[in-house]
């Protein structure tokens, strides 16, 4: 079954020139589907349509059959509880004067969702790793990781059907992306997931689906290991070989 | 012979030490990686280096570079030794460049200074300025002269930033996470760019980021700092293939891991 569908979006800012053209992808219930692409491919745009935060001037956008509308408030209230997202910036996404209990229940309460806000706070904080005394606490007492770990929380403690991710990790030290990685691969097991990212090693790590964007236009689309195994698009080609990898174990090379 | 060495560098302001007890040397010529997550003194280190440190923040340990004593030494001797024997390119050339100042004009002040401090004949400036932009590659020199940064990429504005550090003829070069703002074919070309600049040139390189796989494809040498220590240094295959340290192997481990990925062994 598909969750979303994306059909010829095409979106421009004010009278400018296109951002998104002919932007036409799905993502089926359970996905867990990768947009990559470089700056100016529209993946952060793309990514504004999915929240419903601009509307696109060409196309549709499909949510669970019926379709997206911005300027619906009443379909928009239902939307925000079945999609969430989390962002890049762990310091700027977290207000600093909240504890953290009031940043995770917060979006059980904007939607008016009945049950044991305490306790469902708890289920999300520990299904993120972290201890339930977080709770208590402050967004400065935390490192990077552990804020977007509280992040994801609060995308997750309302169960969404869908979770948005923009540049989750790319903020994040190695040792720490590595980690919030795994912790996004957990949570894509009971969730649909889009994963906005310029970086496609983490994208290979963590997504079954691979959607390449470049200058507003899809280029290529599919499944990750056929893709990272045989790139079709010169642009995905490129993008493959320009990622720095490790030296060889095997055989210890010279840098020249 | 030996172009920098930092001895038992230790930074501090009054109420914590940033780096404790630092000690490496480069060679002229060589090409030293500085690797290291954020907090991990590795910036702190470059800027004490050109002795550019904030003044909170309290030097002692020895580093000379070039024969001279950069910690303790007056400003006038400073100014003397960047340009000379050091210049630096820092990871957003956006902040970097003037943005109300034209490119060419930015790539003419560091000429200017060198060719004064020659004491040969400035009226030369302008046809430097134009070899500069050719030697780091950047297309168009009658147009991107007279642009302002804002107008240019980022890839070309950072070209602009090698061009400047270029026009000092330094000694060492430090490259300060130069390629981490810039997407990943940007990255490859600056990568290329830098390393075939510094072998043409004999210039040592100061390589500093976080990033293992990109210092591997530039350094000979490299340090790996945590916490404002060094855990481990050697030669950037045995660190990177056979690194000693468990901070090390965690962070060659998680390298890896995208790597693996990528080749679809994730």
């Amino acid at each position: 079954m598909t969750l979303l569908q994306v059909e010829n979006v095409g979106f421009a800012y004010g009278k400018g020139r296109a951002v998104l053209e002919d932007i036409s992808f799905d993502v089926p219930r359970g996905a867990n589907v990768g947009l990559v692409g470089e700056s100016g491919s529209g993946k952060s745009t793309l990514l504004r349509l999915l929240l419903g935060l601009d509307s696109p001037q060409r196309g549709r956008i499909l949510f669970d059959g019926a379709p997206l509308d911005a300027r619906d408030r009443g379909y928009m209230r239902g939307y925000r509880r079945q999609v969430q997202a989390v962002f890049q910036d762990p310091y700027s996404s977290l207000n600093p004067a909240h504890r953290i209990r009031r940043i995770v229940t917060e979006p059980l309460r904007s939607l008016k969702i009945p049950g044991d806000h305490r306790q469902m706070a708890e289920a999300a904080i520990t299904s993120v790793g972290l201890t339930p005394d977080t709770l208590d606490r402050y967004p400065h007492q935390f490192s990077g990781g552990q804020r977007q770990r509280i992040a994801i929380a609060r995308a997750i403690v309302a169960r969404p059907a869908l979770l948005l991710a923009d540049e989750a990790v790319s903020a994040l030290d190695l040792s720490t992306r590595v980690r919030v990685v795994d912790l996004f691969r957990q949570i894509a097991r009971d969730m649909t997931m889009v994963f906005v990212s310029h970086d496609m090693g983490v994208v290979a790590a963590l997504c079954d689906r691979i959607v390449v964007l470049d200058r507003g236009r899809i280029v290529e689309a599919g499944d990750t290991a056929a893709i990272l195994k045989n790139p079709q698009h010169p642009y995905t080609q490129s993008l493959l070989s320009s990622i720095p990898r490790m030296p060889d174990a095997a055989q210890p090379q010279d840098p020249t | 012979m030996t172009l920098l060495s930092v001895e038992n560098l230790t930074l501090a302001t009054r109420d914590a030490r940033l780096v404790e007890d630092l000690s490496f040397t480069i060679a002229p010529g060589e090409r030293f990686g500085l690797i290291g997550e954020s907090g991990s003194g590795k910036s702190l280190t470059s800027l004490a280096v050109t002795g550019l440190l904030p003044q909170a923040i309290r030097a002692t340990g020895r580093i000379t570079l070039d024969g001279t004593e950069v910690t303790g030494a007056p400003e006038s001797r400073l100014t003397a030794l960047r340009g000379s024997a050091v210049a630096t390119v820092f990871q957003e050339p956006l902040t970097a460049l003037d943005p109300l100042m034209p490119l060419g004009r930015q790539i003419a002040g560091p000429v200017r200074r060198r060719l004064k401090r020659e004491g040969a004949d400035t009226a030369a400036v302008a046809a430097e300025v134009r070899a500069l932009m050719e030697q780091v590659r950047l297309p168009d020199p009658d147009r991107l002269l007279r642009a302002y940064p804002h107008e240019v990429s980022g890839g070309q504005r950072q070209r602009v930033a090698i061009a400047m550090a270029l026009a000092c003829r330094p000694k060492l070069l430090i490259a300060d996470e130069p390629t981490t703002a810039l997407d990943v074919t940007t990255q490859a070309e600056i990568v290329t760019l830098l390393l075939d600049l510094v072998r043409e040139r004999g210039i040592a390189l100061l390589f500093i980021s976080h990033d293992l796989a990109v210092v591997g494809q530039v350094a000979e040498r490299v340090m790996v700092m945590r916490h404002g220590r060094a855990v481990e240094s050697g030669t950037a295959a045995q660190v990177l293939t056979a690194p000693r340290d468990e901070y090390t192997r965690t962070l060659v481990a998680a390298a890896r891991r995208f790597d693996d990925a990528l080749e679809g062994r994730g």
